[in-house]
């Protein structure tokens, strides 16, 4: 269809929609958002007559390259480092995806504009689209990939690891709560505006550069979907911002959305992209370096701050204290060291640090060898079995298994920026003043005085050591997790990428440790004991070194 | 300053050998989704993309959902629909809809019907229409409109983000695109006969649907389904009643019977379009509420609380019809009696039922 049929065609749809006279809409997804006054404010324009060829179009490309993948043997020339971090990646990714699918009636029943509403339609359909194209392509990987263990029990594998609720919040997060919270400034305004670029630009170059061009086929073509959505969000976040009453909320979404979208997303793909990856060039740019360009620069810089002529308040402070913990706190390397302490708990296998990697990372992030080095060539030595046990569990490391924030599930990693307190009859540790704000004042009932009904809140057992506590970590992974391979007996994850069998760490290995959670030993302190232990913990680090006590 | 001649900077690849079957190590074919049963031997793609995408506390979920709304429930509650299941992931959408059919099918509709369109456009159809059924084609055929889009947006959409399987959201979401496709069909079609038929008026089915007595039962009718809070409730009423009972009264048992007689062979294979894509929901909805008649601890329950819905939109969808009588009589060729559509439309939803657990 011509640009101007498409016009033409998209003013007549907007017949279709009419006011109700016999029933009240049902108000099944609560918000505190108003938009009685709001002027409409109109997407891209979408028709689903020329929506679906163009849909298929593309599919047909996406289907063509993955036929072509595997005459040529791609996987040949795959690097089973990188391909690792997928079983991790593809887990999680579907589901946010679908997430997206469910939350476009929250946004629908929440804003009165009808072209919003077709927009956000399609949008629906898109993440159908998306959800399942990304389980197929992870299907492939394991039909071909060496090593298929991992890939076999994915969303078995993503609903009970020890990261899976730090990638689920990225999902219900969309789809539960105040409607216009999770659907509009959490899902669209933060994470498909700024984060799908380090997410479905940044990933997929990392991904060709270590062999693999299929990532990068569907994931582009993911993303090309993915300007109509931001176009609906815009138009939503603009009819919010007419009604003054809406500022203070936004304001305080805005904070939340960001926080947990960097400290999330961040975390994975920061970990994937730096840690996942063979390309050591130094021309090859760095997680950081994307970060700059696509968040900062693009995002923050070019969508975010020019909103606040319409009298939006932006986290300026939040966009830096964010770049400041990529940048000078080591966020990413703190985050890839704890992955990789928890090996024994994966259903992924995380390839060492050699020392290409180790003049790569001094290049780019310096003083990196000092912080992190050691510990990475101690994770190396004790990535052997021969008698130790894994990593975590052995003293010589030099790491102290780190507290969870209570609020994004990743753990307190910078130690100084610890904050304990006590919330809803619980000792909670938290990773940042922010995320301990998100949790003790955001998702309430009243929020700076006035009423917040429809907030949502933080729920579920959201510490994974907990529920494990006391534990002997064969049973925990024979028989609560199932990380086990089909041979009854070696584990799915490993600390290297061996695949000797003789090499290949077992249950036996790791029979006889007790897994505890820090937060269950926290709370059981007396509270001058939980001061001091706390005194301590925020001396700790880098790199998870204990301090003296 | 030197100008140094610099290289590209690319990626090298690398010889991995890093293909299935290179090495023999344990679970070095385990090459198949293990973490719930495929209906047959094997899984079927649609299962491998669809199945436990959407997590569930009651099977590997293990830290239960992390946000909640403001009243504590959170996730996919099952209480969200009055009918119970002693598995909703029983259930696989017979249609097997994920990216790749959705795109292909919904494609090749459009296509169909552009061409369509564009032959009656070259072979001067749109002048021949008999002017009595232009009325009612400007009128009646494009009020319908309005119902599939109504439809479309305000129940099949929510109903997806609200049942407790990946199964059973993604096929209400296929059926919302069906019926907003279909509404974009029809009105997409009513803009080129604006521009084909000499004082065609192309506005007028809003005013048909919003004030035309004739309509106001089958728009409270949706409205009525739009407003309603249970997803199963919503499907249900959708798909076992205004399906027969009102959309395929109108679609099949008026326009796709009488077009053709009045010079018009283009309309027909657009609600036929819209026909068979309400045929594929029915599919859905056969599948999905037979298993919950049968279901061995709750089957007597869910078949009082369908049976329950199915007398009260009932009710509504036959006043609703009888209503839409007088169009029958609009038209100058008399081939088809109101009573004989409607019959027709009782006998489908019989068999349905039948096919259900609901027999009268
Ligand atoms: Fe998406
Ligand atoms: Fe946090």
């Amino acid at each position: 269809m011509s640009r101007a049929s498409i016009t033409k065609a998209h003013q007549k749809i907007q017949e279709l929609s009419w006011e109700p006279t016999f029933v009240e809409p049902v108000d099944k997804y609560p918000t505190d958002y108003t938009f009685e006054k709001a002027p409409k404010k109109d997407p891209l324009k979408q028709v689903l007559r020329s929506y679906f060829p163009m849909e298929e179009e593309k599919d047909n490309r996406v289907f063509g390259a993955m036929d072509g993948a595997i005459r040529g043997n791609m996987f040949r020339q795959v690097q089973e480092r990188w391909m690792e971090w997928q079983k991790l990646f593809l887990s999680i990714i579907p589901f946010p995806e679908i997430s997206a699918a469910r939350a476009m009636p929250l946004a629908i029943n929440a804003v009165p504009n009808p072209e919003v509403h077709n927009g956000l339609a399609i949008q629906m359909i898109d993440e159908v689209r998306h959800s399942t194209i990304q389980m197929n392509l992870k299907r492939l990987y394991m039909n071909h990939y060496i090593d298929p263990a991992g890939f076999d029990l994915t969303e078995k594998g993503f609903a009970n690891c020890y990261a899976g609720t730090i990638g689920r919040q990225f999902g219900e997060g969309f789809i539960t709560g105040d409607a216009i919270t999770a659907a509009n400034v959490y899902l669209t305004i933060v994470a498909e505006t700024a984060f799908t670029n380090v997410l479905f630009v940044a990933m997929p170059g990392e991904a060709a550069a270590n062999g693999d061009y299929l990532l990068p086929t569907v994931f582009h073509s993911v993303q090309s979907d993915e300007s109509r959505h931001i176009s609906n969000g815009y138009s939503i976040i603009l009819m919010a911002l007419a009604d003054e009453r809406n500022r203070q909320l936004l304001e305080r979404d805005l904070r939340y959305a960001w926080w947990n979208n960097h400290a999330v997303v961040d975390a994975a793909i920061g970990t994937f992209i730096e840690y996942g990856t063979k390309d050591r060039r130094k021309d090859r740019e760095s997680y950081a370096e994307a970060w700059r360009r696509w968040i900062y620069d693009d995002y923050y810089r070019s969508y975010l701050v020019p909103l606040e002529k319409y009298g939006l308040t932006i986290p300026h402070d939040l966009v830096e204290e964010s770049w400041n913990r990529i940048w000078n706190k080591g966020y990413i390397h703190e985050v890839a060291q704890f992955f990789a302490t928890g090996w024994f708990a994966n259903y992924w296998r995380i390839d060492g640090m050699d020392d290409s990697d180790f003049e790569w990372f001094e290049f780019k992030y310096p003083g990196w060898y000092d912080k992190y080095g050691r510990w990475w060539e101690k994770y190396t030595e004790l990535s052997k079995k021969n008698g130790h046990k894994p990593i975590a569990f052995e003293a010589e490391a030099n790491y102290q298994y780190p507290h969870r924030c209570w609020t994004c599930m990743v753990p307190c990693l910078i130690r100084e920026d610890t904050v304990m307190d006590e919330v809803d009859g619980q000792v909670r540790t938290y990773c940042s003043q922010t995320c301990h704000w998100t949790d003790k004042v955001a998702f309430r009932p009243q929020y700076e005085g006035r009423d917040t009904p429809s907030m949502g809140r933080l729920g579920g057992m959201r510490e994974w050591e907990t529920l494990h506590h006391g534990k002997d970590l064969a049973e925990i992974m024979q028989d609560s997790l199932g990380y086990v391979r089909d041979d009854g007996h070696t584990l799915i994850p490993q600390p290297h990428l061996n695949l000797d069998p003789k090499e290949m760490w077992t249950l036996d290995e790791v029979r006889g440790i007790t897994l505890n959670s820090p937060n269950v030993l926290l709370n059981e302190m007396s509270p001058e004991e939980r001061e001091a232990h706390m005194a301590q913990y925020k001396r700790g680090g880098p790199a998870g070194r204990p301090a003296a006590a | 300053m030197a100008t140094e001649v610099k290289e590209r900077s690319v990626p090298k690849p690398a010889f991995t050998d890093a293909e299935a079957g290179a090495k023999e190590f344990p679970s070095w074919q385990s090459r198949s989704y293990n973490y719930f049963t495929p209906r047959k031997r094997r899984a079927t793609v649609y299962e491998d993309v669809t199945v436990d995408v959407q997590p569930d506390p009651a099977r590997h979920l293990s830290q239960g959902w992390v946000y909640e709304f403001a009243n504590g429930v959170g996730g996919y509650p099952q209480e969200w629909t009055a009918l119970k299941s002693s598995n909703w992931h029983q259930f696989l959408d017979p249609n097997e809809e994920w990216e790749q059919t959705i795109y292909r099918n919904n494609a090749n509709v459009v296509r169909q019907i552009s061409q369509n369109i564009e032959h009656g456009r070259t072979a001067g159809v749109y002048a021949a229409f008999d002017p009595a059924w232009v009325k009612v084609l400007e009128r009646h055929v494009f009020a319908w409109a309005h119902a599939e889009h109504g439809i479309g947006l305000h129940v099949y959409t929510p109903a997806q983000r609200d049942a407790p399987t990946n199964m059973i959201n993604n096929a209400m979401a296929v059926g919302a695109v069906h019926k907003l496709r279909f509404a974009q069909d029809l009105i997409l079609y009513n803009l080129a006969l604006s521009e084909e038929i000499d004082g065609f008026d192309g506005s007028i089915h809003r005013q048909t649907w919003q004030e035309d007595p004739v309509w106001q039962p089958t728009r409270e009718f949706v409205e009525q389904l739009t407003a309603t809070r249970d997803w199963a409730e919503q499907w249900f009423a959708t798909s076992v009643v205004f399906e027969p009972m009102l959309g395929e009264l109108f679609r099949s048992g008026f326009v796709m019977q009488v077009a053709a007689l009045h010079g018009d062979f283009v309309t027909p294979t657009i609600m036929g379009a819209g026909e068979s894509d309400a045929a594929r929901e029915q599919r859905g909805a056969r599948v999905l509420f037979r298993m919950l008649t049968d279901d061995a601890e709750h089957g007597a329950a869910n078949q009082a609380q369908l049976r329950q819905w199915l007398s009260t939109w009932n009710a509504a969808a036959e006043n609703a019809a009888r209503t839409l009588q007088p169009i029958w009589s609009q038209i100058s060729e008399k081939v088809v009696r109101f009573e004989d559509s409607l019959e027709r439309s009782k006998a489908r939803q019989q068999a349905l039922l039948a096919d259900i657990g609901l027999e009268a």
